[in-house]
């Protein structure tokens, strides 16, 4: 019943530019799947080159076992929820639902049957007779998942759908998709630049750069772990310190990142363990990571809070340490009341809570 | 009344007085001099025997139907049964108009549908000024230019006939084809434009959500775009059909021995028979029977007039 899809190196070229590199995957039946990347790294086309409107240059797409080249996309077991949503404006909600049966041939009685059940689904009973533009923005949206659905694919490809919410109706709504999909079971394969969407909703998430996978894994190895710079700096917030590293036991390391001391950061078996002595490296510390300490503790860094960003629930500070600028996020609570700007303090972390990458290619900001 | 005057207040309010007064002596200008008046001077002229100047306004001269009866019935010497001449010009001329329509409808709904959803911003433009440059050549120029394609020692005949496809001239101003050719040409624009507005404004999207939903491509069209573009295709079909109707000049020149166009019979009236009454009254027929038929079709079609001013 569920299909795996494979990718095997596929790679797409619009003239001389590579929009998809050679990207090599496995996406198990029944996952909920996230490329995640800022725009223009290619994970757009790959959705296109899965739902069938883009073929790879060069490469395999399989689903199920089944070569899907010169298949067109009407003939695949995908269904795509553009960014739009690309309801039929004309037609009433009901229609919009039952329009792959209707272009099935299927008759009139069973297509408005059908279509009844999937508003259920949705919990729109009784909203069939309405045009799209009548409901709200998440209503259309659980719409157009309906009228995918009515295909019955075995994978759903969704690219971007929540962009045009606001922040709250975002949030209900990446927990209502995670719950349809639980439901029905089906492949989903979630194309978004948000990392909190693809961290929250995914089993595993691709990470995406300039049209190559840098690291494929579920939420927390993507953000505990990074294997590349550009996931590092890409996925949530971080301090990036380069410098170089000074020595190296087995799983830590001990770098010099321009700071007063020394720092050690875990290394795991990760690209960061292969530094040698002396080689450039990039230290990523989170905001989170850092915590208020005494100076004498490990990994204690003098710093000048600079100035504060409040954010209710958090604090973001924005420290000065040694003319580096460091970001440090606490918790809002009493404890946290001091640090005002201008409060000399020392910041610490501990080693696992940070990680040294060969130095690379960086998000944007 | 209120709500007219609020209005405008309003109209006056935003672009000053002068502009006001200018658009509206310009409106008032145009709508009841240019457009207006005409009109209802020949639906008078419709009314009246047809005179000498000298017993204009004498007391010969009164209302009457006998210009319309005319038409309908023929002949002033008794009734004979219908007018089938003019009556059959007229149904004659409709159905060549539909033709016309049709044919343009045909070649200018796929030209528009790739124009608008493939070509983009200054491609786009550039092959839409390509299709007006040629409408430069006025109206008489092409008709003739027409002839001379169509004619028995026409382009077309030459080539034909050196490439070995027929042996004799074809006569293809006899048949119509340069007739048809030469209307469907004539007013091919104002059927392109429309289409293309419409389409242009569709979502592309929504072609490629159908597509996947398992949509042929002929359902892709049945089912989306035409339904999306039929504001267009309505007013586009509407002005080839009235134009075509009304076109003088085509028929004059392209049409065959045998065929007669309704304007022809109109101008005739006007001019050769010197019965300005007569001409006014078939002119009159002309545009009822043609807002009446597009009327119809505009229900049978489902379409509102308000979606045709989209």
């Amino acid at each position: 019943m569920t299909k795996d899809i494979t990718l095997d190196y596929v790679s797409v070229q619009f003239g001389d530019y590579v929009a998809v590199d050679g990207a090599h995957l496995t996406i198990q039946g029944g996952e909920f799947f996230s490329f995640l990347g800022p725009s223009g790294c290619g994970k757009t086309t790959l959705l296109r080159c899965i739902s069938g409107f883009q073929e790879p240059t060069s490469g395999q797409i399989r689903i199920g076992g089944k070569d899907m080249r010169g298949i067109g996309p009407n003939k695949r077991p995908t269904a795509l929820i553009f960014q739009n949503l690309a309801l039929f404006p004309l037609m009433s909600v009901a229609d919009n639902i039952a329009f792959p049966l209707e272009v099935r041939g299927v008759d009139r009685r069973t297509r408005r049957k059908r279509a009844d059940e999937l508003l259920e689904l949705i919990a729109l009973p009784g909203q069939g007779d309405k045009k799209p533009s009548e409901l709200s923005g998440g209503q259309r949206q659980r719409v157009a998942i309906a009228r995918a659905l009515a295909v019955e694919p075995d994978i759903l490809l969704l690219d971007e759908p929540l962009s045009a919410l606001d922040l709250k109706l975002r949030q209900h709504m990446r927990r209502e998709l995670r719950a349809i999909q639980k439901q029905v079971g089906l492949t989903f394969i979630y194309i978004t630049h948000d990392q909190g969407e693809a961290l929250t909703m995914s089993d595993r998430v691709a990470v995406m750069s300039r049209g190559r996978i840098e690291q494929v894994g579920d939420a927390r190895a993507v953000y505990d772990q990074p294997r590349t710079a550009f996931v590092a700096s890409f996925v949530g917030e971080n301090n990036a310190l380069p410098g170089r590293v000074i020595s190296r036991e087995a799983g830590v390391s001990t770098l010099d990142l321009g700071l007063p001391a020394p720092l050690r950061v875990a290394t795991g078996a990760g690209p960061g363990a292969k530094l040698a002595p002396g080689a450039e490296c990039l230290a990523f510390v989170r905001p989170e990571a850092l915590r208020p300490c005494a100076p004498d503790a490990t990994n204690a860094i003098p710093a000048t809070v600079a100035r504060e960003e409040f954010e209710g629930a958090q604090r973001h500070l924005v420290l000065d340490a040694a003319g580096r600028e460091l970001r440090m996020t606490l918790v809002n609570d009493d404890r946290s009341a001091a640090f005002g700007p201008g409060s000399a303090i020392h910041v610490g972390f501990a080693p696992d809570m940070a990680c040294a990458l060969p130095p690379g290619e960086m998000a944007s900001a | 009344m209120t709500g007219f005057r609020a209005f405008l207040a309003g109209f006056v309010d935003r672009n000053g007085l002068p502009v006001a007064i200018y658009l509206g002596v310009a409106v008032t200008i145009w709508v009841f001099l240019l457009v207006a008046l005409p009109q209802l001077a020949m639906l008078d002229f419709s009314f009246r025997h047809n005179l000498p100047p000298s017993k204009m306004g004498g007391p010969e001269d009164v209302y009457t139907l006998e210009q319309y009866r005319y038409f309908f019935l023929g002949s002033e010497i008794g009734p004979e049964g219908w007018n089938a001449l003019d009556i059959g010009v007229l149904v004659k001329t409709l159905i060549a108009a539909v033709a016309v329509t049709l044919i343009d409808l045909a070649i200018c709904y796929p030209v528009a549908y790739l124009l608008a959803q493939s070509a983009r911003g200054a491609a786009g433009r550039l092959m839409v000024l390509a299709l007006i440059v040629p409408f430069w050549v006025n109206e008489i120029l092409r008709a003739f230019a027409f002839r001379i394609l169509f004619g028995a020692t026409g382009v077309l005949n030459e080539l034909g006939m050196s490439a070995g496809l027929w042996s004799a001239p074809i006569d293809f101003v006899g048949e119509d084809v340069a007739l048809y050719a030469g209307l469907s040409y004539a007013y091919i624009l104002l059927m392109i434009f429309p289409l293309y507005n419409a389409i242009e404004s569709l979502d592309r999207n929504q072609i490629e959500a159908a597509r996947d939903m398992g949509a042929s491509i002929l359902q892709v069209h049945r089912k989306v775009v035409i339904p999306y573009a039929k504001p267009g295709i309505a007013s586009g079909s509407t002005m080839v059909f009235m134009l075509t109707a009304g076109a003088l000049a085509a028929p004059q020149i392209l049409g065959g021995p045998s065929n007669l166009w309704f304007t022809q019979i109109v101008y005739q009236w006007f001019n050769d028979g010197g019965n300005w009454p007569r001409g006014s009254a078939y002119a009159i027929v002309l545009l009822a029977v043609c807002i009446g038929f597009v009327m119809l079709m505009m229900r049978v079609f489902r379409v509102s007039i308000g979606a045709i001013g989209r």
